[in-house]
């Protein structure tokens, strides 16, 4: 199922709709199983590992301390490059910005490096509405776009496809013999895609890192797509998020080490590029318009809030693939662009709460994902003060949720009565249960019996043992 | 630091309830080495349902009246679970940011829990191998460690139960494939959001089931009471208890007391 289909879906639905999807299991199994171990295995390999994250994580709150001043200083150093550099407050003002610098350029063709922060304001959209053709040259972006689908993986973005779904979709949009195979797959993209590398007149990227000090654009990519969509087109465009930078040249390092091993268990990806500025009088190539486009669409809101953390994610994936419901429920049932641990976090600060309050309230908090966090990002704690602030909502918390707590805070603050009211939910159950167990809840308690059985409470609590084993004893 | 000569027990309110016998198994444990255990009758749940569905100031209520009551105790407090250890050693200081009395009530109490698996090898430096029960030739069995994600994670505890276990006699450990994965229960995330919560129970069980274990063992018995009602709706014979339980000789069904 596509993501247009999980999105016209309320969220119970769109997990329900997942959760019987069994190709999207054995899809993301194979995948995710591949991308942990080989995240494992790629931190063991690293020589002081915890050490190099911490480094990674003190560069990036160290540039979100001062990103006032930092972004500043990191446009003059643009400048001094003689790359052109844009503000865009929101989405629209981005898109705005993009296209006015295709008009002038008379740009009709269009070729995209892989870039989320593009999806998060729908980019792509935009410039067809214009006329202009667009072709991501990422291969899983390429086959997403083929699709009509949106990634469900932030590195990942086919990750609910097998190989077999793209044969099948290469024979139907591309009239090419079906075939399964990789490789001969690779091939057929390869082609189309360097046909419009040659002749695109814009390139447009995103930006994993900004170098605040140089004004360097860092650009990490394992098809060597981004470095054809940075060097070959006239211009080239790069929208960043304005989280993104780092302070120094010196600081990219400990982030080259740890954002390969999270995403892909590589130790480095295969292709590293630091862009400096336009192509100047003596190079042979380059473009001749390097363009930034700084773009906030919420990001300043959340800056003083409980969850500024979130802006040191430097979007590596390794939370998607370790997160327990992530395997369960895939990329689309979360509803936006950024799937998993990360996503529940970022969608509600970007997006606002209200609309996405149930993101939040889809983890068991196993923090499973603060664990693989390159830079510790603690997300548990972030889903809670998100949970904090709607607590009242009733998309957050139904209203048997709101009285059981209220309920259940009243009595847990006067002992006899949580003990009476304790044994009354004991006889309770065992009025519904049979051998001990309650198999088929009557209420609330179905919600439990639904998946699993209930034990019924002891006849005799702790309390009780203690009084006539310890207490009557002295 | 000398082995304490009394601690107090949390006993937690699931234990209260619905598994008194791992309360027991902790008292006769601790007792058997010689310590004297106190237990504030008045001690209700850690608050931590409130916390995770967001009722902070509920659960900042229900705080204060525990901390009330362990703060007039004195000694290591003993926790037979991960996850209610957790809530008072890591999030109830948390919880009282910009409150200074409680906070540091909050703090002394989290400085002196313990989770029971952690105190036996940390503090005490206690071996199974040692204990009179150990020479007593044990029944053989094959036991699946369920390391449950607040212990693991959340107090950073992964090998202290896995030495107590291998210092058994007649355990053979069995290997879980993705053992560190949570099981699905999440507290009230079990009933809030059943259906994915029962998805992530599912691929559990069949993890344990493939182990070949015989009994599935963990410091939680938030995560056992999911995973043995999991297990016994799938029909399976895997007996399910507390590591205190299992330590003290008492493997029951997990059920009875």
């Amino acid at each position: 199922m596509s993501y247009a289909q999980y999105r016209s879906l309320p969220f119970a639905q769109r997990v329900e709709t997942a959760l019987v999807d069994d190709h999207l299991h054995v899809a993301i199994e194979r995948a995710t199983s591949k991308l942990r171990s080989g995240r494992g295995a790629a931190f063991a390999n690293l020589e002081h590992a915890e050490a190099v994250r911490d480094a990674a994580r003190a560069a990036k709150l160290r540039a979100l301390a001062r990103l006032d001043e930092n972004l500043l200083r990191f446009e003059e150093s643009l400048h001094q490059n003689g790359v052109q550099v844009h503000w865009a407050l929101d989405a629209e003002q981005c898109k705005k910005i993009v296209l006015d610098i295709a008009r002038r350029h008379q740009v009709k063709s269009v070729v995209k490096g892989k870039s989320m922060v593009t999806e998060e304001i729908h980019l792509n959209d935009a410039l067809i509405a214009e006329g202009i053709e667009v072709l991501e040259t990422d291969l899983g972006e390429y086959i997403v776009q083929l699709a009509q689908d949106r990634p469900s993986h932030i590195i990942m973005p086919i990750i609910h496809m097998t190989r077999e779904d793209v044969g099948e979709l290469f024979q139907k949009k591309l009239s090419i013999p079906y075939t399964s195979e990789p490789k001969e797959l690779c091939a057929v993209a390869r082609e189309k895609l360097r046909r419009n590398f040659v002749r695109a007149d814009m390139g447009i990227s995103g930006g994993n890192f900004g170098v605040v000090e140089t004004g360097t654009i860092c650009l990490v990519s394992n098809e060597g797509n981004i470095r054809m969509c940075t060097t070959l087109p006239r211009v080239h465009v790069a929208i960043l998020g304005i989280e993104k930078l780092v302070p120094t040249l010196a600081d990219l390092d400990p982030f080259i080490k740890v954002l390969a091993r999270s995403g892909t268990g590589q130790k480095i990806t295969v292709y590293t590029s630091l862009i400096q500025g336009p192509r100047k009088s003596k190079d042979e190539d380059g473009p001749d318009e390097v363009h930034v486009v700084l773009i906030d669409n919420g990001r300043t809101s959340t800056l003083m809030g409980e969850t500024a953390e979130m802006l040191a994610c430097i979007r590596c994936g390794a939370c998607l693939n370790a997160c327990p419901v992530y395997q369960q429920i895939g990329g689309h049932a979360y509803g936006d662009i950024y799937p998993g641990p990360m996503g529940s976090v970022l969608t509600p600060t970007l997006r606002g709460l209200a609309p996405w309050q149930e993101l939040p309230q889809a983890s068991s908090l196993c923090g499973a994902c603060r664990d693989v966090c390159p830079v510790r990002i603690d997300i548990p704690r972030m889903l809670l003060h998100l949970r904090e602030r709607s607590h009242l909502d009733k998309r957050s918390n139904p209203l048997w949720v709101r009285l059981a707590m209220k309920a259940f805070a009243a009595l847990a603050t006067r002992p006899r009565l949580f003990e009476g009211a304790a044994r009354a939910a004991a006889l309770w159950l065992r009025l519904q249960s049979k051998d001990g167990f309650v198999t088929r809840g009557l209420g609330q308690v179905r919600r439990w019996t639904r998946h699993r059985d209930l034990p019924v409470p002891a006849s005799q609590t702790f309390k009780k043992w203690w009084q006539e084993h310890r207490e009557g004893r002295r | 630091m000398p082995p304490p000569a009394s601690v107090q027990l949390f006993c937690t309110c699931l234990v209260n309830e619905l598994f008194p016998q791992v309360g027991v198994a902790a008292v006769e444990i601790l007792e058997s080495l010689g310590i004297r255990v106190g237990f504030p009758r008045d001690q209700t749940c850690c608050g931590q349902p409130l916390y995770n569905s967001g009722f902070w100031e509920e659960a900042r209520r229900v705080a204060r009246h525990n901390l009330d009551l362990l703060s007039r105790t004195q000694g290591p407090i003993i926790v037979p679970s991960g996850s209610c250890a957790d809530m008072m050693v890591h999030q109830c200081p948390e919880l009282f940011q910009g409150d200074e009395k409680w906070r540091s009530v909050a703090e002394e109490v989290a400085g002196r829990c313990h989770e029971l698996s952690q105190f036996l090898v940390d503090v005490l430096h206690w071996s199974p191998a040692t204990a009179a029960s150990a020479r007593q030739p044990g029944r053989r069995r094959k036991v699946a460690y369920h390391p449950s994600c607040h212990l693991l994670r959340g107090l950073g505890v992964k090998t202290q139960p896995l030495d107590l276990l291998k210092a058994v006699v007649g355990v053979e450990l069995a290997a879980v494939d993705r053992s560190e994965e949570c099981c699905g229960f999440g507290g009230m995330f079990s009933v809030k959001q059943p259906s994915i919560s029962g998805a992530m129970l599912d691929q559990k069980c069949t993890a344990l089931e493939n182990s070949g274990a015989d009994t599935l063992v963990s410091c939680d018995m938030g995560c056992l009471l999911h995973l043995q009602g999991g297990l016994r709706r799938r029909g399976s014979k895997i007996q399910v208890c507390h590591l205190a339980q299992l330590l003290n000789g008492d493997t029951g069904s997990g059920k009875q007391p």
